[in-house]
């Protein structure tokens, strides 16, 4: 399993050999060909399941063509508006126009939730003055009067004296622009500032960032725990006789075939206020009835179930690569003079690196996007990033934030991975 | 386009309501599609309600059977099915924001006032319908309320009467269960901080109404149990998690009547809701989905949940009809929301407000549960 030296790969490319190649460079093609046709169904399969939609979902944190597309001779109107005041008067005509017949094929509450996420209440401004700006359109239709841009300017003016004021067609502009950066600024805590531009938000609205950083910390933090915990087990399985080793790992594993709702909720019965260990805790007298701790619902449950779920991701890929390192090594460092935790720290350690390095990139990768245990858990502290995208997809429908948080998300893990590459080395890692 | 030709059907589906009110008990439906409808409610207690209260005599008038199906609220499913164009959800229960929201965008079939029935002494609709529980795409089924109760055996002493006492951490020491959701909890903040309850969203749409808002929630933030279900808060008071919490108060009559707890409901400062039923458009049981709608508008459906859930009919001559618990035999009207008595000082929710600001509100909420 174990990756391949890097110069040993790039050595057996038949790219960088020289010329009088050609011939085998022809007969190796055909084999090469096969081995490749075995893997298309692979390809295929994460094509059409994984990296379509990961892309069309992504393509959303920047393009977003609703309001544009459905407002368009708007946007037309608008284009030369310089920001200030009032837009011109071609702007009411042609926003009255799409906005009753929008309003008429209803379908222009769409459009309305769009423009409400640039500027909070211009869905109910949209909605109430399209209402009415149906009416007064059959209106002067039945009086004969041309509905021109002034007419139009007067009549919503009078209907909404917001339409007089800048913002709401500042907010219809900003919601029209196909390619926007807005959902990134959003999710790095900006906000529209009174002139427009962006600055950022003042700090009892600011959510995305301070969440990103606990993510990474607690991340981070459940790493750790895992491999203070992890490493002992993995040593004393790999290390035992066959017989016990196998019954170790079973009880490794079978937490790990267990459904993680299951072991989640266990740890509730187990954490809560009057639960089993409280009780148990009250019983022996070591705390009083009325001093029981809070355990669950805080960041406490957080660390200690998502611990519990992720520590076979460490402790399996330690195992393998324990298993493979001979004791001969320690007793040789042993019988030359080290102390044992001399011949731990320099003998055994260095050659368990690899497992230790895949432990904890795929236990870290796990733990920050980990969102069930934190909702289940985590209380009102222990919410992670994960949470909010969740949120965004499944109940705001923001799917444009929610593409841009999940694309800052994976833009840190690849981020990490490269430094981890820098610094270590990622051929380094292995599963034994 | 789809949804224009819907709103054809519904018009014509409700031109024509004597064949439903003639149809004998018992006889199926005219077409072999309409043999079953799915509704879509919350589960638990109160979607028991429902189908003890009325699903069951639609089913035993009209031979249409009733599937019934649990979600937790929201547009999200109703408009990923009707974008897909494969909808499968007929009738769904939702709250007023989403109506109006998903009317506004088309995946909500628009239901005339024609189709809703006279009460049964020839009361008009129109007149008979409280206020403001119909709008364009739903009809209003009933009144409920987010109130807060507690448990006498888990909070000796003076009882809690009014709604600043949930905020009064000296008189009241004790952990508080509250929804995880800005919905109601800024509400309830700002009355108990003394702001006129006609005031309440004017200032919540002020920074400095929200601030004030949240400085009040910040009083008691450390000792706030989160819940999230509405099955939590009785079983929060019942094991002694919270000696008081915020909760719907159809579950809290439920844990009271049938199974005997001690909690007291304090009426003061109750928030009203309406909750609604509406039909997804391009669904193919329309005509059933409607007969169901038409049913369900009757004040003895609406009675009949208030049978078994002390959540109160949209409809006057229903809330005339109001009688005993069909299990327990306790008077209902004392439960009732819309009982005068504990109407003395509650608010109407504001969904035009919310629906314009949840986005945002959550957002807020968000950061400052996490700070």
């Amino acid at each position: 399993m174990r990756v391949r030296d890097r110069a040993v790969t790039s050595q057996g490319s038949p790219s960088v050999s020289q010329p009088p190649a050609r011939p085998l460079w022809r007969r190796a093609l055909g084999p090469r060909l096969r081995a490749a046709g075995l893997a298309l169904p692979l390809v295929a399969f994460v094509s059409v399941t994984f990296l379509g939609p990961m892309l069309s979902l992504l393509t959303k944190s920047f393009y977003d063509p609703e309001v544009a597309d459905a407002l368009p001779e708007t946007m037309a109107a608008l284009r030369d508006w310089d920001g200030q005041g009032t837009p011109p008067d071609e702007a009411f005509a042609a926003v009255a126009r799409e906005f009753v017949a929008a309003r008429t094929e209803r379908n222009l509450g769409r459009t309305a939730n769009r423009v409400n996420r640039v500027a909070s209440g211009m869905r109910s401004t949209i909605m109430g003055s399209s209402r009415e700006m149906v009416d007064a359109a059959a209106a002067a239709e039945a009086a004969g009067e041309a509905m021109d841009g002034a007419f139009w300017r007067e009549t919503m003016i009078a209907i909404d004296s917001r339409w007089g004021d800048p913002e709401p067609w500042r907010a219809l502009e900003a919601a029209g622009q196909r390619f926007t950066a807005r959902h990134y600024l959003k999710a790095l805590d900006f906000e529209r500032g009174p002139d427009g531009g962006y600055q950022r938000a003042p700090e009892v609205w600011r959510i995305y960032v301070p969440l990103f950083w606990r993510t990474f910390l607690v991340s981070l933090g459940v790493t750790l725990l895992c491999l203070v915990i992890g490493y002992p087990v993995a040593h004393m399985i790999a290390n035992a006789p066959p017989k016990r080793a196998n019954v170790l790992l079973l009880l490794v594993l079978l937490p790990f075939w267990t459904s993680l709702l299951v072991r989640t909720t266990s740890w509730i019965v187990l954490l809560q206020n009057q639960g089993i260990v409280n009780d148990f805790l009250v019983a022996i007298g070591l705390i009083g009835d009325d001093g029981r701790i809070a355990m669950i619902y805080n960041m406490t449950g957080t660390f200690v179930a998502m611990t519990h779920v992720l520590l076979p991701f460490l402790v399996l890929p330690l195992y393998s690569v324990m298993r493979a390192i001979p004791p001969a090594y320690m007793n040789a460092a042993v019988s030359l003079g080290a102390t044992p935790f001399q011949a731990l720290r320099r003998v055994y350690w260095p050659q368990t690196l690899p497992g230790v390095g895949a432990g904890c990139l795929l236990t870290f990768i796990l733990a920050i996007g980990y969102y069930i245990t934190p909702a289940l858990v985590g209380g009102q502290s222990g919410q992670l990033i994960s949470n909010m995208i969740a949120y965004h997809v499944q109940t705001s429908l923001n799917w444009g934030l929610a593409a841009a948080l999940a694309a800052l998300l994976l833009g840190g893990v690849t981020l990490l991975y490269v430094v981890y590459d820098r610094l270590v080395g990622i051929d380094r890692i292995g599963l034994g | 386009m789809r949804a224009a030709a819907a709103a054809v059907a519904a018009m014509l589906a409700g031109c024509a309501p004597q064949t439903e009110e003639g149809t004998e008990p018992g006889s199926p439906g005219p077409d072999a599609n309409e043999g079953a409808i799915t509704v879509v409610s919350y589960g638990g207690s109160y979607a028991r309600a429902c189908v003890l209260g009325y699903h069951e005599s639609f089913t035993a008038e009209t031979g249409i059977q009733v599937n019934l199906e649990d979600f937790n609220g929201g547009l999200a499913q109703i408009r990923a099915q009707v974008e897909a164009g494969a909808v499968h959800w007929d009738v769904v229960d939702l709250g007023v924001a989403d109506t109006v929201t998903g009317c506004d965008e088309g995946v909500l079939e628009l239901i005339g006032p024609e189709l809703l029935p006279p009460g049964p002494n020839g009361e008009a609709p129109a007149d008979d319908f409280l206020p403001e529980t119909n709008t364009e795409c739903g009809v209003g089924t009933l009144l409920y309320s987010t109130i807060y109760a507690y448990n006498p055996e888990t909070l000796p002493g003076p009882a809690p009467t009014a709604l600043a006492d949930f905020f009064d951490l000296e008189r009241f020491p004790g952990r508080r269960g509250m929804q995880r959701k800005p919905e109601a909890n800024l509400e309830f903040a700002l009355m108990a901080d003394g702001v006129p309850k006609e005031r309440i969203y004017e200032l919540l749409g002020t920074p400095e109404g929200l601030d004030r808002a949240f400085r009040k929630l910040d009083t008691i933030k450390d000792e706030v149990v989160w819940w999230e279900a509405g099955a939590q808060p009785p079983q929060l008071l019942a094991d002694g998690e919270v000696i008081m919490s915020t909760a719907w108060n159809g579950r809290i009559f439920n844990a009271q009547v049938l199974e005997d707890q001690p909690f007291v409901i304090v009426w003061d400062g109750q928030i009203m809701d309406r909750g609604q039923l509406v039909v997804v458009a391009g669904t193919p049981h329309l005509e059933g989905a409607l007969r169901f709608m038409r049913h369900a508008a009757r004040s003895e459906s609406m009675a009949g949940v208030g049978r078994y859930i002390a959540y109160s009919p949209a409809r006057r001559s229903g809330q005339a009809l109001i009688d005993r618990h069909a299990e327990t035999g306790v008077d209902m009207w004392p439960h009732m929301p819309t009982n005068p008595a504990n109407m003395k000082n509650f608010l109407m929710a504001d969904w035009e407000w919310w629906a314009d600001h949840r986005d945002e509100m959550q957002e807020r909420f968000a950061a400052w549960l996490a700070r």
